[in-house]
């Protein structure tokens, strides 16, 4: 048995020494006649995380969220691992390797997983203590705290990451200036028109660039932390000073240990991963093939396979890796593909600008125009998937290339390649590895639905950047199965909730009658009537029991009330912002003792009163709006509660007034119907006593004005919100509230939680941000005038319902007489009252009593 | 077999809500009334109000919708769908609801019961 044991000792837990573990010990499953032993030394505190995603640390993702792993798993997977283990030394005889700590561990084979470090350049004071950088969580834990300490950060290195970077800072609240050596940001991926592109783009979000600055020394400055001095004799000040200057590939190790080591660094390795030792392998970050190293995830993961194989026994090989990249930072687009510079021999380029519009594009072709080199997207990456299609599967250039990337006017076809273009080998997914022949196989091995596709694949689940391209090759591939790709809404309509939302704007339609006999078929169900009702009542704000909208709504929204178990109703006026003078809140005890009914405080800061039958519901409102009450929609998808705590006005820590902006943003959207309810919270300061941040609006102050963030969620899977914008004034916090209301309404499936729209919505935060911040869907005015369309035609549906006799008379329990449901029957817990059990009520109703005898009624004074 | 038929007046015409119902309360018995109209013609349907999941007398509170070609009350409560021709409960077959004759005489709705 033990002769058959080789032990693998994986040295670093990045997020390539990670993925090796998972090809090795998955091969293990399939091949009992070799034990492979594997050990991990990680010298960080905690397991694999995703570093690639490493920023959003700062958007409220935990240490948690980032783990690509657990020790659970790894247990599972019989994987002895070791945290905080450096290794310090390795025994080439013995093959043996030696942590900190003294541990040791013989092996059969090394692999060399140590990934990279931050390259500070040797600046004169680059070791003080607000000097940092970013690489690991335990960064981003600094950088957090020097935030707190800081208003101005510097970020040196206008590189991919230098720019991420930039953009925490920004996010955290600091004046943001970004220093480059270089004469343009992002010089590898972007040639010299892009680059100027992208520093305008930058430069109009508040982060100031300075090019071609060397910085000499950091000292102590004037009014800031410190001073930056360059060679040509200017300074800034800044209060932190952020590297990332460029990576260095961590091989201290594998040079004691005198393996191969390239000229700049890296360790050197063949196809299959192997060092200059036979026995050792390096993979990721530190590894040096073909005198390059590949500072992205893709051809990491790429790597680990062909060490894992070569171990193995099998074929996979690393023979280089694209490095094409596609990002979107502070809402810019930047894509760059192949030979962005257009340094092949021969090259020709093809340069559409649009300085207006702030886009720049460039293709690189061959000299015969008939392959794709390279090309550089600013401002808009939306042909990215296409363009890189083409550089990689050399599929053959239409005959006027420029076509590619001109905009595309009138009906003139777009230079989109559809899905089925692409040849089978063409590589959809490339952390995963996966084909567009990989997915195909997917299917005919019953996957049957684009997650089945993820889930068996793994394709999408690394940087993400594939998931539109991944779509269009499943949904194609399901259109060619005979696999309708449905979005139908039900049976009644062909048609998704956003496609119903349209048509019902678009062709004006008024009633549901309309739009099934125009566009559906069928009397309707559970599932399009309430939907459609939704859809009418956010786009023309009609009272809910007109007419030809009463049939529509859901029982909740026809009665004005949730129902209860027993077929009672509840009673919820608003409370705006939880806010209630002594002289309402004895109506509310007046009204619930009148009618008998159940009081609770509930967990939206209002009180709800439980257990009113039908017929009772007109008077009951009748006595709490003449008391000053409105409806509270607790049975509508609509707003429910703007959550608020006390705020300046009272609390000592308070910088804004909480209570009166909740009650502002509870009044201006009360009333608006919405895929889902909406629940808002506004905190007056950042110790969030309002819980804001798990809203679907969260409205949190500052000193400046108030950060705004969007769709959160607690109930079944919470969510933490995002932080959409800071130091917004009242009225652009109004305005970009009413944009991401209303465009959710317009795209947000039925039942659509805001969360769950966000994760599904493509481009995710980022595009979110775009469309409503930097308006790039040119929807802005239109969204607001719709909003205050809503917010002008507001009415107290059920003022509206108790002067309308018509709408009055469905309050009864019987058309042909007055008595009540006796089948209502209340017992008495805790001083109030509580629907009987059905054993309670057997005995109960046999015996004739009702809820009359249990409790005293007292008259409304 | 041929029962007896009791067709009793139970309320006018226009009490009743197109595409939607209202309940009677005859000799005790809480009856589900529904008139489903569509373009043409006005279609009366008569069900047993109580609803044997939820256990409430609710289902004129229902939304009335189609399956296929079978007109169906769907329950407020926990939305199980019953047809309204047979009683059938569409999502659990051991359950279903009694059926009652009705029809307008004139502008007034009666029921057939006993
Ligand atoms: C009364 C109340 C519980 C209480 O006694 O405190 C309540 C009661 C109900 N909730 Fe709730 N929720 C109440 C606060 C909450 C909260 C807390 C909050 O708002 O801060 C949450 C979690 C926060 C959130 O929504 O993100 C909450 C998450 C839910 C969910 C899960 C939603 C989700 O996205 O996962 C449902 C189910 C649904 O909406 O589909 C739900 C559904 C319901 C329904 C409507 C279920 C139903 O159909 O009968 C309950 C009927 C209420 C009624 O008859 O008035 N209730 N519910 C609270 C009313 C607040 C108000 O003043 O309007
Ligand atoms: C902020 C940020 C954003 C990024 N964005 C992208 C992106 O969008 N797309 C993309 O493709 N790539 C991106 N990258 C790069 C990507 O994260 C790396 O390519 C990838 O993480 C490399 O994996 P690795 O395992 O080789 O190295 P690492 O993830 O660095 O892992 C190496 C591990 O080895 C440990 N180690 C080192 N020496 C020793 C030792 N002697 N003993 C034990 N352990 C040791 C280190 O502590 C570390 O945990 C980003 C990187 C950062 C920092
Ligand atoms: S948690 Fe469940 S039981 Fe409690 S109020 Fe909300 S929906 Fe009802
Ligand atoms: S390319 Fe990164 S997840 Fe697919």
């Amino acid at each position: 048995m033990s002769a058959n044991t080789i032990s693998i000792v994986v040295v670093g837990n990045g997020m390539v020494g990670h993925h090796f573990v998972e090809q090795i010990t998955n091969h293990d499953k399939t091949d009992s006649s070799i034990n492979y032993k594997v050990t991990v030394l990680s010298a960080e505190p905690r397991l694999a995380y995703d570093r690639v995603h490493l920023s959003e640390y700062f958007s409220g993702k935990t240490a948690d969220d980032l783990a690509l792993t657990t020790p659970e798993q790894y247990q599972a997977l019989g994987v002895d691992f070791h945290l905080e283990a450096a290794v310090v030394d390795i025994d080439k005889q013995a093959k043996v390797v030696k942590t900190q700590s003294g541990q040791s561990f013989t092996y059969d084979k090394l692999i060399m997983a140590t990934g990279s470090y931050p390259f500070v350049p040797p600046i004169e004071g680059n070791d003080q203590p607000h000097c940092l950088v970013y690489r690991t969580i335990e960064d981003l834990e600094d950088i957090s705290a020097s935030a707190k300490v800081s208003k101005t950060g510097v970020v040196v290195g206008g590189g991919l990451l230098g720019l991420e970077a930039a953009n925490a800072l920004r996010e955290a609240g600091l004046e943001t200036h970004v220093v480059e050596f270089a004469p343009q940001l992002m010089a590898v991926q972007v040639d010299t028109g892009g680059g100027r592109l992208l520093k305008d783009k930058i430069e109009s979000l508040g982060v100031q660039v300075h090019t071609q600055k060397a910085t000499q020394r950091i000292e102590a400055g004037q009014t800031s932390r410190y001073r930056m001095c360059f060679a040509d004799g200017e300074f800034l000040e800044t209060d932190m000073i952020l590297f990332s200057a460029g990576i260095r590939p961590q091989d201290t190790l594998a040079r004691q240990y005198e393996l191969n080591i390239g000229e700049r660094g890296g360790i050197v390795v063949d196809n299959h991963c192997v060092t200059s030792d036979p026995d050792i392998y390096a993979i990721g970050e530190c590894a040096l093939w073909n005198n390059f190293i590949f500072g992205l995830v893709a051809p990491g993961y790429t790597m680990a396979r062909a060490a894992a194989s070569h171990i193995t026994g099998g074929d996979v090989e690393f023979l280089g890796a694209d490095m094409s990249t596609k990002l979107k930072l502070m809402g810019v687009e930047v894509g760059s593909i192949g030979d962005a510079h257009a340094r092949i021999p021969g090259a020709q380029t093809y340069i559409y600008e649009n300085q207006p519009d702030g886009v720049y594009k460039k293709i690189v072709v061959n000299q015969e125009q008939s392959v794709l080199l390279g090309a550089v997207l600013v401002g808009d990456t939306s042909d990215y998937d296409t363009l890189l299609q083409y550089a990689l599967n050399g599929i053959d250039l239409p005959e006027n290339p420029e076509s590619l990337i001109l905009p595309v006017t009138g009906d003139a076809p777009s230079g989109g390649l559809g899905a089925d273009a692409l040849p089978d080998t063409a590589t959809i997914c490339s952390c995963h590895n996966v084909s567009k022949g990989d997915i195909i196989a997917a299917f005919d091995g019953g996957a049957c639905d684009l997650s089945g596709v993820k889930s068996c694949t793994k394709a999408s689940t690394g940087c993400g950047g594939c998931s539109a391209l991944l779509k269009t090759v499943v949904d194609s591939e399901l259109g060619k199965r005979g696999v309708e790709v449905k979005k139908d809404i039900c049976e009644h309509f062909a048609y998704s909730r956003q496609e119903l939302y349209h048509m019902v704007k678009v062709g004006k339609i008024k009633t549901f009658d309309d739009l099934i006999a125009k566009h559906g078929h069928g009397l309707g169900c559970e599932i399009c009537k309430p939907a459609v009702g939704s859809i009418m009542a956010s786009v023309w704000n009609d009272f809910v029991l007109e007419k030809p909208h009463v049939a529509l709504q859901d029982t909740n929204d026809t009665y004005l009330g949730n129902m209860q178990k027993n077929g009672t109703y509840s009673v919820v006026p608003r409370i705006a912002g939880g806010e209630i003078t002594p002289d309402k809140l004895i109506v509310l005890g007046q009204v619930a003792k009148k009618y008998n009914l159940y009081t609770k405080v509930t967990g939206g800061q209002r009180i709800d009163l439980f257990g009113a039958r039908v017929e009772q519901l007109p008077p009951i409102w009748e006595a709490l709006i003449a008391a000053g009450f409105e409806t509270g929609h607790a049975y509508a998808k609509s707003l429910r509660t703007v959550k608020s705590c006390v705020g300046s006005t009272w609390c000592r820590y308070g910088v804004q007034d909480s209570v009166g902006q909740a009650i502002d943003l509870e009044n201006r959207y009360k009333g608006l119907r919405a895929p889902h309810k909406i629940k808002f919270g506004v905190s007056g300061c950042t110790r969030e006593c309002a819980e804001a941040q798990s809203k679907d609006i969260g409205v949190i102050a500052t000193e400046n004005g108030w950060n705004l963030y969007v769709c959160g969620n607690g109930g079944m899977k919470p969510r933490h919100a995002d932080l959409f914008a800071t130091d917004l004034d009242d009225a652009t916090l109004v305005k970009y509230i009413d944009r991401v209301l209303m465009f959710y309404v317009a795209t947000a499936d039925r039942l659509q939680r805001t969360s769950v729209w966000l994760e599904n919505l493509e481009g995710g935060l980022a595009y979110l941000q775009d469309v409503v911040i930097n308006d790039s869907l040119g929807l802005g005015d239109e969204l607001e005038q719709q909003m205050q369309h809503i917010t002008d035609t507001y009415q107290c549906e059920w003022k509206t319902a108790i002067e309308d006799e018509s709408s009055r008379k469905r309050f009864r329990q019987f058309v042909n007489s007055d008595e009540s449901d006796k089948n209502v029957v209340f017992v008495q817990e805790r001083a109030q009252i509580r629907p009987a059990t059905e054993a309670e009520l057997d005995t109960l109703v046999k015996s004739g009593k009702g809820t009359e005898q249990i409790i005293d009624i007292v008259e409304l004074a | 077999m041929n029962k007896e038929q009791n067709w009793t007046d139970i309320c006018k015409l226009d009490d009743l809500v197109d595409n939607s119902g209202v309940c009677a309360l005859v000799n005790g018995e809480q009856v589900a009334i529904f008139k489903v109209q569509t373009k043409d013609e006005a279609q009366f349907y008569a069900v047993s109000n109580w609803d044997p999941i939820g256990k409430a007398n609710v289902l004129y509170r229902g939304l009335i919708g189609s399956v296929a070609d079978k007109t169906v009350i769907i329950s407020p409560l926990y939305k199980q769908r019953y047809c309204l021709q047979s009683g059938a409960c569409l999502d659990d077959e051991q359950q279903n609801v009694s059926v009652y004759g009705v029809r307008v005489e004139g502008d007034k709705v009666q029921l057939d019961v006993v």
